[in-house]
């Protein structure tokens, strides 16, 4: 069997005497979108640190298709709770800049950024700065910049979790139909149980720090998603199951 | 010397009225006003682009109405003056009266003009040694945390220095050239430039530093694409607060000793008891120095062009 394009193999890590990691582990196949839930201060941030290689673990690997990847950035194109846009760059150049860091000449990273700008609903804003998006728009933006990187695994560390309720619904019907049309591989962090059930096709539920995974549930629900899905009784289902677990 | 607080004050008025004008619309759409962000927030349309920078008369004529206050309570002050002079017949060696001042300093324009020119030399080249001297020591405290311990306590000790009692030393160690003055101006201008740029570094959100780190940046990517620009705004108003200091510092000097300058000027003219004239070279010097701030928010705009408009 091929192995997972992501594997967390029993991570711990611990800040100074306060344990928070306790043996995570989990799999993420190949195109596979998994959300991460858990109770708020449970370690989630900490355990995308560690993923990411921000963060050295304590004990433990990260597995990017069997190979080692523990602590190296490369493997992973991460995106922050805030957008964290710069004002000095233009949206177009703030979409590059991984490509820039990366080494690529600005000339061409515009041009393997540009043609993302129509999928990503930016069209026209190119030269535009930051400061003249909608909060909906900067999260595109955001978007847009991490996976031009065209890492294996995304990661996306509560993306909508600053925006008001209705941009958020847009964004995460539009995050559903984008990801049917590219072959990402996500790894969401997020504490909006219904935001898990609706984009996931797994949610893996992490108990109270130290914190490990405490139950994995599968989201039978068809593709492509759009509204009637939230009345499909498999979803009311999972986000039963999901509180549930979280509750226990 | 100039508080930095009164320098920081035209800053923010004129600030207020480069961004403002969206603002100032507000009180029109009544008690709507106060709703109008979280209207724009739900819909998630774009934000509207903003305003150009003034440009043409409509600027002109914003720029005369942000500094037509000051230009009243001037116009007052010198009108109670002139009274004053005139009512208590108080000798000129004491109180010239402002048109005095005026008179006798346009008469002498050839003069001042004479020893202005050397202190604006004297400022420019001391204030480019402190901004080179405080670039430096902000990178490198920037990069460096072993640097950071060992040269705060030092930057802190040095503005301790009590310049009255140290500008005549200098004198004595260096003459009556150009290095004791640039000295001088460097040791009262490059604190607030290290501290502006150290802590504009600083500002940079350590979420922006993950992120960077994310994409696999070096320290030094990391200075060059969010460091520094991030401490741009914060860089310049440290170069107003500095640049005030760099003409007061000047003149400074110079009093204490030179062959030519503002300074040294107004300290000959007192010896002979013309006060018209050491105000007139105040004046002078007044202008100068607002003449330099104004220039920065020119240079400001032309480098960070983004900052006010964000």
């Amino acid at each position: 069997m091929a192995p997972a394009r992501l594997t967390l193999d029993g991570l711990t890590k611990a800040y100074g005497d306060l344990p928070v990691l306790d043996d995570v582990s989990f799999e993420v196949g190949h195109g596979e979108f998994v959300a991460v839930v858990g109770p708020s201060g449970c370690g989630k941030s900490t355990l995308f640190d560690v993923v990411a290689g921000l963060e050295p673990p304590d004990g433990g690997r990260v597995l990017v298709d069997g190979i080692d990847v523990s602590g190296r950035t490369d493997a992973f194109a991460y995106m922050p709770q805030q957008d964290l846009l710069f004002p000095w760059r233009t949206v177009l150049d703030n979409t590059t800049l991984g490509l820039e860091v990366a080494g690529m000449r600005r000339r061409e990273a515009r041009e393997r950024a540009r043609p993302l700008f129509v999928e990503f609903g930016l069209a026209g804003f190119e030269g535009a700065r930051p400061g003249e998006l909608s909060g909906g728009m900067r999260q595109r933006a955001a978007l847009l910049r991490t996976v031009v990187q065209e890492r294996p695994v995304l990661l996306l560390d509560e993306p909508f979790g600053a925006l008001d309720a209705l941009t958020r619904a847009d964004l995460q019907l539009w995050l559903s139909g984008v990801r049917a049309r590219f072959d990402w591989t996500v790894v969401l962090v997020t504490h909006d149980i219904r935001e898990a059930v609706f984009l996931a096709d797994r949610v893996v539920v992490l108990g109270p720090r130290p914190t490990s995974v405490r139950q994995e549930v599968s989201v039978e629900l068809p593709r492509p998603r759009d509204l009637s899905t939230i009345t499909d009784p498999v979803f009311a289902r999972a986000e039963a199951e999901l509180l549930g677990a979280l509750v226990r | 010397m100039t508080e930095p607080r009164t320098v920081q004050a035209p800053d923010s008025s004129s600030r207020g009225s480069v961004v403002e004008p969206g603002a100032l619309r507000g009180p029109q759409h009544g008690g709507f006003a106060a709703l109008r962000p979280q209207q724009s927030h739900h819909a998630d349309v774009p934000r509207r682009p903003a305003e150009p920078p003034a440009v043409g008369a409509r600027g002109v004529r914003r720029a005369l109405a942000a500094v037509l206050p000051s230009l009243v309570l001037v116009a007052v002050g010198l009108i109670a003056w002139q009274w004053f002079v005139t009512a208590s017949g108080v000798r000129p060696q004491v109180l010239p009266s402002p048109l005095r001042v005026a008179e006798q300093g346009w008469a002498a324009r050839e003069q001042i003009w004479a020893n202005t020119l050397p202190t604006l030399q004297v400022t420019a080249v001391g204030f480019a040694v402190s901004l080179a001297i405080g670039w430096a020591v902000a990178i490198a405290i920037d990069f460096s945390p072993w640097l950071r311990r060992a040269l705060t306590p030092l930057l802190v000790a040095s503005q301790t220095l009590p310049i009255i009692a140290i500008a005549p030393l200098l004198i004595i160690w260096f003459g009556f050239g150009l290095l004791p003055k640039v000295v001088v101006i460097a040791l009262v201008t490059f604190f607030p430039v290290a501290v502006g740029l150290i802590e504009g570094f600083a500002s940079t959100p350590p979420a922006a530093t993950n992120l960077l780190r994310s994409m696999g940046a070096s320290r030094w990517q990391r200075f060059r694409l969010v460091r520094l620009p991030q401490a741009m705004p914060s860089f310049f108003t440290a170069l107003r607060i500095g640049i005030t200091y760099a003409v007061t510092g000047a003149i400074f000097a110079e009093y204490v000793g030179a062959t030519a300058g503002l300074g040294i000027y107004m300290s000959l003219q007192k010896n002979s008891f013309r006060t018209d004239l050491v105000l007139a070279a105040v004046v002078v010097t007044a202008v100068l120095s607002v003449t330099l701030f104004a220039l920065t928010f020119v240079v400001e705009r032309l480098v960070i062009p983004w900052h006010r408009r964000a």
